[in-house]
């Protein structure tokens, strides 16, 4: 049943079995990896690892096992490129702090809801990485409104898909 | 303070995370210089729990794909294969030709004590991963240490360059591509031989830095390495100019097309090792550079056997380089004697005229070549008795008179012949 208003009381908080906390990332980490041999724009769009930060942060709905589980993902994902480590760790570090907060209070089960967070947490993790990227490590970055909300949409499209499939992993508390 | 410190738990904690991670990415912007070592042993955490995955499922991909196209689905390959062999044969006809203009290249090169590079080994590898981001152009290969693979080395396929090795593995190396903004190869321009600097950008382009604004580029000029950035050896291909417009503080911005196709990469080549030596001619098999230039001319009806003695005398006179400097293609006594019964063959930067030697009159043509400098030369092509004979160290002048006689000349023995 889902949740359909914000009361504290009612908010349903949900667990993962371990297979499945270091399961899926770790999958959405190699299927981002592999992917963009296949299809070249593929990384330039999709950000899998953001879109399950996210959906692991808003079930859990405590945001220090939402910014621990974007620390961990973002810092692996750090660790696949050859830039210093923590750039994405950071960025997906307050995007998982944020969705778990925002997972606290608005309805999150709704597909409609769920495909406008991501759109808007795809916006705030592009921004922190940019930022993050420009002033602490130098790296030469530039900012374009236009790519950011395409991939956001993309990214949201494919993440109310994925938030489906992966709820039937949810264990209640 | 205990309940401020609960009611802000969250958001200390927070911030506690971003710190270390803030701190972490401190220390290693500022040991940039070997940050990627410092970090490889965090890294091959994460590599190594993800490559197994990506080789199983590259191995499933090559065998399901191979048993497909290698069985079943043949159609065409009776016309393709119909189709590569007329290319084989035009290419038979074209390496003649290229092998001939690099023995000549060779020669030079030993004349002027240049040293060469060789790709001495090289180790075949599969893509079997990339960053998965925009940020970082690597991708994975799937051979690593347990090969011979070395950091800094040399990665390119069959049509050009595609970056260098940064991170090594047992059994996995990472590979900067040259789109990546933070990579850099020596490049330079093939016809107006400018040099510059290769460098990736932000959005996965490929530029040539450090070309003066004042120099002309033409779009579609091909852009080979330099060698000067002590990873690729020089001449291979890197791809061709597709932009040209004016950059800043007085540099041309160069946009390049790469030749090997960096989005799709499936095997390639890791260049293991490299050799520098001198370049050297080849002494046993000597040929003149006017010899090769005679064999793609047309011949001259045969003539009867010359007196050998009188030839072998002045022959080989040539074969020692010239003090005056680059003999390639300037005439010998012996050059003289083959001007007689063969073609002209005043090209390859001979100074020397030589009117008609088409004239059947082998004295005729021998009186009438003038100067005689030092000849080089190597060749696949046999020598006459005559030649391998007496084989006077003093350069054959104009002074010197040319026999009388002169011996028939062996055919050419490369396929592009007289024709």
């Amino acid at each position: 049943m889902p949740i359909t208003y914000t009361s504290g009381e009612q908010v349903e908080v949900y667990r993962f079995s371990i297979p499945v906390t270091v399961g899926v990332p770790l999958l959405a980490l190699f299927i981002q990896d592999f992917l963009p041999l296949r299809f070249p724009g593929f990384a330039k769009y999709v950000d899998l690892p953001l879109l399950v930060t996210i959906f692991f942060a808003m079930a859990r709905r405590s945001p220090i096992a939402g910014l621990f589980t974007g620390a961990f993902i973002g810092l692996a994902q750090d660790m696949l490129g050859h830039n210093p480590i923590g750039i994405y760790g950071i960025a997906k570090t307050v995007v998982g702090y944020g969705a778990s907060s925002l997972g606290v209070k608005l309805d999150v089960e709704n597909a409609g809801a769920r495909f406008l967070v991501t759109v808007g947490f795809y916006i705030v993790h592009s921004a922190v990485y940019f930022t993050v990227a420009r002033a602490l490590v130098n790296m030469s970055q530039s900012w374009s409104w236009g790519q950011g909300i395409v991939a956001g949409l993309v990214n949201a499209f494919i993440g109310v898909f994925m938030y489906f499939v992966l709820d039937r992993f949810k264990q209640r508390t | 303070m205990e309940s401020v410190l609960g009611r802000y738990r969250n958001l200390i904690i927070l911030v506690g995370v971003l710190f270390l991670q803030v701190l972490g990415l401190a220390m290693q912007v500022k040991r940039n210089n070997d940050a990627l070592q410092d970090t490889r042993l965090i890294r091959i955490w994460v590599v190594g729990a993800i490559s197994p995955f990506e080789r199983g499922l590259v191995w499933i991909r090559n065998s399901s794909g191979g048993l497909w196209h290698n069985y079943f689905y043949l159609r065409g390959v009776r016309a393709e294969n119909r189709e590569l062999k007329q290319q084989i044969e035009q290419m038979r006809l074209e390496q003649v030709r290229l092998t001939e203009d690099a023995a000549q290249a060779h020669r030079l090169q030993a004349l002027l004590a240049f040293k060469e590079q060789y790709v001495a080994k090289t180790v075949a590898a599969q893509v079997i991963g990339s960053s998965g981001s925009d940020f970082s152009r690597i991708i994975n290969i799937d051979k690593g240490e347990n090969v011979g693979i070395r950091k800094d080395m040399a990665v390119i396929t069959a049509e050009g360059i595609v970056g260098k090795v940064i991170l090594v593995y047992p059994s996995v190396a990472q590979v900067l591509l040259i789109s990546d903004q933070s990579s850099g190869v020596g490049a330079l321009l093939e016809k107006s031989r400018l040099q510059g600097v290769l460098r990736g950008t932000a959005t996965g382009e490929v530029g040539l830095e450090k070309v003066m604004s004042d120099q002309q580029v033409e779009l579609g000029e091909k852009v080979l390495t330099s060698g000067g950035d002590q990873i690729f050896p020089k001449g291979l291909p890197v791809g061709t100019v597709s932009k040209v417009g004016s950059g800043k503080d007085l540099f041309l911005n160069i946009k390049i097309t790469p030749a090997a196709n960096l989005s799709r990469l499936e095997e390639v080549l890791v260049l293991l090792e490299k050799q520098e030596r001198q370049a050297t001619a080849e002494d046993n098999v000597r040929v003149r550079a006017a010899d090769i230039l005679a064999q793609r001319l047309p011949s001259v009806p045969d003539r009867p056997t010359a007196d050998a003695k009188s030839v072998g005398a002045v022959t080989e006179a040539g074969a020692r380089p010239a003090s005056g400097g680059a003999g390639v293609g300037a005439n010998t006594g012996a050059q003289a004697t083959e001007s007689a019964t063969k073609p002209s063959t005043s090209g390859s930067g001979s100074s020397v005229r030589q009117p008609d030697t088409r004239k059947p009159s082998a004295q005729a043509a021998a009186t009438q070549t003038p100067k005689v400098e030092g000849a080089l030369t190597t060749s696949s092509k046999p020598k006459s008795p005559a030649k391998t004979q007496a084989a006077p160290e003093k350069p054959v002048t104009t002074e010197q008179k040319a026999p009388s006689k002169v011996p028939h000349p062996e055919p050419p023995a490369s396929d592009n012949g007289p024709n």
